[in-house]
């Protein structure tokens, strides 16, 4: 499958809408669940609701995120499989990515606030997650650099492998230095959660829902990045074919329309239309 | 791959004896840093000997910047990097050469450094040899992830703003354990007060030489 035939067929633009719907869906429910229909916990009381969206931001950013990032990456190097279209998926990948990431520090932090007494503690997890924050962000700053598609494409997908190698690291903090932050709830080592009941379900909704919402940025972020390559590469008429094609902007008409349009107090019918035709 | 290795940091190492870069600029710097530090912490003694291993690894990564720049920027001229393309050396030899080269110069600016901790902070050393393991392995980290992202960005023309921002992170693990060794060391630490923080160092230093190792040909072709 090409990357244009993504960004053109109906098929995938309903698929990224339908995505989208469920996402928002998922998560409404989620906060429902969240906020009133499950109890407060023992003893952590209230607090306990962020549990429902902090490990599934984090599972997003981390394990989803950050390891479709390498492996689209390597797939891209590997030559049989290279393709411009692993690496625009890397790249949405890495900047969607990034912003769970950030959230991930954020809704521990404001977790953090009222159980540690602390917004920061400078704890082996907490680190490396800002670590990896920043690594990635140098990975998105690599990718602004103006150089061919091929070459970025190349530098990329090597800066994106030497920053998943934080990825394990973060993970396994928990168990190499007896950190201030808990250990896996539920990929622990035994693989028995140490979480029962609605609060399960509550928390196994938000993966669900937090990952319907990684993938359906991930598709719009690729279209977006798909488009900015056809613009760069000369065919923009085909890319705005594309974007009126999605019903958001209607192909103005030739009579009618561009009138519409036109500035208020400028002459209707006389010099406005026709610059906005053109 | 071991004959390519000594030839490239041969020859990174005596260009190094001829232009005097790191001996004029990037030992100077950091002896600046030290200098700065204390000016930050004010005349009294004590912050300054208790964050003596802190400040003397943040200095050695800044410089360890500079020095990874001049290293790539060697390259960088005359067509150097093509000359090496064309002249079949093996990358993974081209990778541990220039590895080694730069190690080598991070070597002689943490003696410097470690002198300066010792007189212009008045830390006292108790375990010599936890001074010299976390510093060698430090080096060779600093210095494989340094010359593995020097390659990355080699080419670049912002690399000067690029390279800090891509490199710094990547090597905190380095400052992290390498503070925690000298702590240790400084306090006349038993082997123990170490260890875990000695196999960090390792497995960072084997991944980022095996990561060289595996890639270094490769990226020379994205510059």
């Amino acid at each position: 499958m090409t990357s244009k035939t993504i960004v053109q067929s109906p098929r995938m633009i309903w698929t990224t809408r339908i995505i989208g719907i469920l996402a928002l869906v998922g998560t409404g429910i989620t906060v429902w669940l969240g906020l009133w229909a499950t109890p407060p916990d023992q003893t952590q009381g209230d607090l306990v609701r962020l549990v429902y969206i902090h490990p599934g931001v984090a599972w997003v950013a981390l394990y989803l995120a950050f390891g479709l990032a390498a492996g689209c990456s390597l797939l891209y190097l590997w030559p049989r499989t290279r393709s411009l279209f692993w690496d625009r998926l890397a790249a949405a990948s890495v900047e969607v990515g990034v912003v769970f990431n950030a959230c991930t520090l954020i809704s521990g932090s404001i977790w953090g606030k009222p159980t540690w007494g602390v917004w920061w503690a400078w704890d082996a997890r907490l680190t490396s997650t800002a670590v990896l924050l920043v690594l990635f962000l140098g990975y998105l700053a690599l990718r602004r650099v103006p150089a061919e598609p091929e070459v970025r494409a190349r530098r990329s997908a090597f800066a994106a492998l030497f920053a998943v190698v934080d990825v394990p690291i973060v993970h396994f903090s928990v168990v190499w230095w007896k950190t201030l932050h808990q250990g896996a709830t539920v990929l622990n080592a035994n693989l028995s959660p140490t979480i029962h009941g609605s609060m399960a379900w509550t928390l196994l909704l938000g993966f669900v829902a937090l990952t319907l919402a990684f993938v359906w940025m991930l598709l719009v972020r690729y279209r977006i990045g798909a488009m900015e390559d056809y613009l760069g590469s000369g065919e923009l008429d085909m890319a705005l074919l594309e974007r009126q094609s999605e019903g958001m902007a209607p192909v103005p008409a030739t009579g009618e329309a561009p009138e519409a349009l036109a500035p208020v107090g400028s002459a209707p019918g006389a010099r406005a239309p026709a610059e906005v035709t053109r | 791959m071991w004959r390519d290795t000594l030839l490239m940091a041969g020859k990174d190492l005596r260009i190094e004896a001829r232009s005097r870069v790191a001996l004029s600029q990037v030992a100077p710097f950091g002896i600046v840093a030290l200098v700065l530090f204390a000016f930050a912490l004010g005349p009294d003694r004590s912050p300054m000997v208790k964050g003596a291993p802190g400040l003397f690894w943040v200095a050695m990564l800044f410089s360890s910047v500079l020095a990874i720049q001049r290293s790539v920027s060697v390259e960088s001229t005359d067509g150097a990097r093509d000359g090496l393309r064309l002249s079949g050396l093996d990358p993974a030899g081209q990778f541990l050469g220039k590895t080694l080269s730069v190690a080598a110069q991070l070597v002689a600016l943490e003696v410097v450094l470690g002198v300066g901790v010792v007189l212009l902070y008045g830390a006292s050393i108790q375990t010599y040899w936890l001074i010299a393991v976390s510093c060698l392995l430090g080096t060779i980290g600093l210095a494989a992830a340094g010359t593995l992202y020097g390659a990355l960005s080699a080419g670049l023309r912002i690399k000067e703003t690029l390279l800090p921002f891509l490199l710094l992170p990547v090597v905190a693990p380095v400052l992290l354990a390498g503070t925690r060794m000298w702590q240790a060391a400084l306090s006349g630490g038993t082997p123990a007060n170490g260890t875990p923080w000695f196999h960090l160092l390792i497995a960072f230093d084997a991944v980022y030489l095996a990561l060289g190792v595996v890639v270094y040909g490769p990226i020379q072709e994205t510059a």
